[in-house]
C-alpha cells in the first residue's frame, strides 16, 4: 500500500520537531529515512503509525486518509527499538496477537503463526517466553508479530541497534530478503548510514525536522543535494572556494577546473576513495603537496590523514592488497591528487 | 599453608563480612526491639507446655466469629482500596514529572499527621451532624442523617483512608516498570486502548498488585485505632479483643495465644495471595 506524507508539522511547545515534510512511499518500495539523533524522524514514524497527531499536514495510506485514525485502524505492522514484545506472552502469543485482535478463528491463527515464525526461521520456538530468546531472536519475534496480519506497511524504528555488528549485518539482509518477497511497503528508520546504504531502494535524509534529499541510495551518495547530506553520508572532505573564470582555487592545490557551472561561492566535495597518492597523483589534474599526520588500517583499505602544504586536512583512502607495501609512513610527505569529475559541486546560498 | 585458592576465598569472605558489619547495627536493634519481645510474648501462650489457651481460642465461639469479621473487614478493605488505588496509580505512573510529583505529594500528605488525629477528624465528619451529613442534607440529597459512625461504612471508611496510599504506591512502581511501548505496541497491532490495556498493562502490573493487597490485607487485619474509634464497640476486629485481654482481665497467656493465632493466619494470607498472583501471571502468559 503506498504512503504519503504531506506538509506535516509537529511542534512540541516552542520547539518544531517537524517542519513541514512531504514524502512518498511507493508500493512495495523499501523507503529509509537517515539522520541523527533529534532529527524528527522518531517523530515522523510516529505520526504515520498514529501515536502522534500532526499539527498540520495529512497522513495518505492507499489513498485514505488517516490523519487523525487510531492506530489500530492504520493496518499499520512497527518493529519498536526495543522490540516491545510481551513479556508475559509466549511467542506464539505475542505472534498471535494482532491475528487475535482481528477477531480470526482459531485454527487459522494457529496456521498463520507458525507461518510466520516459519518466515522468520523460528519454527519450534513458539512456546518459548521472549526473556529466553536472544536479541536477534527477540528482533526476528518482533518482525513476525508485525507482519503476520498482513498489514499494507511496515515501520521499523532502528531495529538493528541494540545488535552486535555481525548479527546486524545477516538480520539486515535477512530484512530486506523478507521485506523483497512480501513486496510490503517499508518506512524504515535508522540513524546508521550504512545501513541506510545496504537495505534501501531510496533514502530520505532528514535534519532539524526537515527532509533534506530523497533518492536511490548511490545517488544521494554521489550527489549529496546539502553539505549535510555531503557529511553526514559516508566520510568525505568538504571545501570551501568560490567559483570563478570556470575554476575553484582551493589551499594546497592547483586550481580545480569546472567548465560550464555559473559562478559563486561553492562547497567542494570529495569523497576519500578520490583522492590519489604518491605515483598515483603525478598525472592528475589536480594536484598538491601533504604531509601523512595519521594512517589507519582497516583490513581492506587504510585510511590516511593528510595535512595539504599551505591548505586543508583531506582525508584519503586507498584499497590495500597483501602483496602491495602501505602507501605511506605517519610524517611523509608525498603527491596528492585528483581528478575534476570525481568533484561533487554544491552550491553554498 | 594456604593456598592461593584459598586466600581467594577468604578475601570474598572479608568482603561478605564487611557488608554483614554496615547491617549490624540495624540488625541488633531489630533483634533487641521487636523480634525478642514477639518471642518473649508467644512462648506466653504456651506458658507451662499447656495448649490450654489456644483450646480456649478455639472453642470459644465468639473468639473465632470476630476473627472471621476481621478477616471479612480486612478483605473489603483491601478490595475497596485496590478500585479505588489502581486508577490513581495508572495516572500517576502516565502523569509525567510535575503531576507525578504533586500526585505523590498529594498522596503522601496524609502521612504527616498521625492516625489518631485522622480518626478523630472522621469523627467530625462522619457525625449524625457531621459534615458529610449536613452538606448532604444542604444539597437535598437526603431526609434524615446517614448512620456513618458506630458502624461498619465508618470503619471501613476510616481504614480505607488511612491504608489507600499502602496500596497505590507499590502498584505504581510496578506500573512504572512497565514500558509503554508494550501498550502502544499492542494498540498498533490492533487492540482497542482498553484490550490493550487488560492484555497486557494489567498483567504486567500484577506484582503490584498483590504487593498492594497483601500490605493492606495484612495492616488491616491488625488495626486497632481506627475500627476501636469509628466502630463505636459495635465493630470488632481482633486486636480490640487482644487489647482487652491484656487491659481488662490481665490475661496475657490469652493475649499472647490470640496473637500467635493472628500472626499465624496473616502469614497464611500472606502466602496465599502470593501464590494466587503467581499463579495469575503463569495463566496470562
Amino acid at each position: 500500500m503506498e504512503l504519503s506524507v504531506q506538509g506535516i508539522v509537529r511542534r512540541f511547545g516552542n520547539v518544531t520537531a517537524l517542519g513541514g515534510v512531504d514524502l512518498d512511499v511507493a508500493e512495495g518500495e523499501f523507503l529509509t529515512i537517515l539522520g541523527p539523533s533529534g532529527s524528527g524522524k522518531t517523530t515522523l514514524l510516529k505520526t504515520v503509525a498514529g501515536f502522534e497527531i500532526p499539527d498540520e499536514g495529512a497522513v495518505f495510506l492507499g489513498g485514505e486518509d488517516v490523519t487523525l485514525a487510531p492506530p489500530r485502524k492504520r493496518d499499520v505492522g512497527m518493529v519498536f527499538q526495543n522490540y516491545a514484545l510481551f513479556p508475559h506472552m509466549t511467542v506464539a502469543r505475542n505472534v498471535a496477537f494482532p491475528l487475535e485482535m482481528r477477531g480470526v478463528r482459531r485454527e487459522e491463527i494457529r496456521r498463520r503463526v507458525e507461518e510466520a515464525l516459519r518466515l522468520v526461521e523460528l519454527q519450534g520456538f513458539g512456546e518459548r517466553l521472549p526473556r529466553q530468546l536472544s536479541g536477534g531472536q527477540q528482533q526476528r519475534v518482533a518482525l513476525a508479530r508485525a507482519v503476520v496480519f498482513g498489514p499494507g506497511l511496515l515501520l521499523l524504528d532502528e531495529p538493528f541497534g541494540a545488535l552486535d555488528r555481525k548479527l546486524r549485518e545477516g538480520l539486515q539482509l535477512e530484512v530486506r530478503r523478507l521485506q523483497r518477497r512480501l513486496r510490503l511497503t517499508t518506512l524504515f528508520i535508522t540513524h546508521d548510514q550504512e545501513e541506510a546504504l545496504i537495505m534501501s531502494d531510496r533514502i530520505a535524509v532528514m535534519d532539524r525536522g526537515r527532509i533534506e534529499q530523497v533518492g536511490p541510495p548511490a545517488e544521494v551518495y554521489a550527489r549529496p543535494a546539502t553539505r549535510f547530506v555531503a557529511d553526514f553520508l559516508g566520510e568525505s572532505n568538504l571545501l570551501d572556494g568560490v567559483l570563478a573564470d570556470g575554476a575553484v582555487r582551493i589551499g594546497g592545490f592547483t586550481p580545480v577546473p569546472l567548465p560550464g557551472l555559473p559562478p559563486g561561492p561553492v562547497t567542494l566535495l570529495l569523497r576519500p576513495e578520490a583522492l590519489r597518492l604518491a605515483e598515483a597523483a603525478e598525472a592528475a589534474p589536480c594536484r598538491g603537496r601533504g604531509r601523512v599526520i595519521e594512517t589507519v588500517f582497516l583490513g581492506l583499505s587504510v585510511k590516511l590523514r593528510v595535512q595539504m602544504e599551505d591548505g586543508p586536512e583531506m582525508l584519503a583512502r586507498v584499497p590495500l592488497r597483501p602483496s602491495l607495501p602501505p602507501p605511506a609512513q605517519d610524517g611523509e610527505w608525498l603527491a596528492v591528487g585528483f581528478a575534476p569529475e570525481d568533484v561533487h559541486v554544491i552550491p553554498r546560498g | 599453608m594456604s593456598s592461593p585458592g584459598a586466600s581467594r576465598r577468604l578475601a570474598g569472605r572479608r568482603r561478605e563480612l564487611a557488608l554483614l558489619a554496615f547491617a549490624t547495627p540495624a540488625l541488633l536493634l531489630l533483634g533487641v526491639v521487636f523480634a525478642w519481645p514477639v518471642l518473649r510474648l508467644l512462648s506466653l501462650s504456651v506458658e507451662g507446655g499447656s495448649l490450654e489457651h489456644f483450646e480456649k481460642a478455639a472453642l470459644d465461639g465468639l473468639y473465632v466469629s470476630v476473627l472471621g469479621d476481621s478477616l471479612k473487614i480486612a478483605a473489603a478493605v483491601t478490595a475497596i482500596c485496590l478500585v479505588l488505588a489502581y486508577p490513581v496509580a495508572f495516572w500517576l505512573s502516565r502523569a509525567g514529572r510535575i503531576g507525578a510529583a504533586l500526585g505523590l505529594f498529594a498522596l503522601l500528605l496524609p502521612f504527616w499527621t498521625s492516625v489518631l488525629v485522622r480518626t478523630y477528624a472522621w469523627l467530625v465528619l462522619l457525625g449524625r451532624n457531621g459534615v458529610v451529613n449536613r452538606a448532604l442534607r444542604d444539597w437535598g440529597l437526603i431526609e434524615a442523617p446517614l448512620p456513618l459512625l458506630h458502624n461498619m461504612a465508618g470503619v471501613l471508611i476510616g481504614m480505607v483512608q488511612v491504608l489507600l496510599p499502602y496500596m497505590v504506591l507499590p502498584i505504581y512502581a510496578a506500573l512504572l516498570r512497565v514500558d509503554p511501548d508494550l501498550s502502544r505496541a499492542a494498540e498498533g497491532l490492533g487492540a482497542p486502548p482498553w484490550r490493550a490495556f487488560l492484555r497486557v498493562t494489567f498483567p504486567l502490573s500484577l506484582t503490584g498488585v498483590s504487593a498492594g493487597c497483601a500490605l493492606v490485607f495484612v495492616l488491616s487485619l491488625g488495626f486497632f485505632i481506627t475500627p476501636a474509634l469509628l466502630g463505636g464497640g459495635r465493630v470488632v476486629m481482633i486486636s480490640m479483643l487482644i487489647e482487652q485481654q491484656v487491659r481488662e482481665f490481665l490475661d496475657w497467656p490469652f493475649a499472647a495465644a490470640l496473637s500467635a493465632v493472628l500472626l499465624l493466619v496473616t502469614l497464611a494470607i500472606y502466602g496465599l495471595i502470593g501464590r494466587i498472583t503467581r499463579g495469575g501471571r503463569l495463566e496470562a502468559a
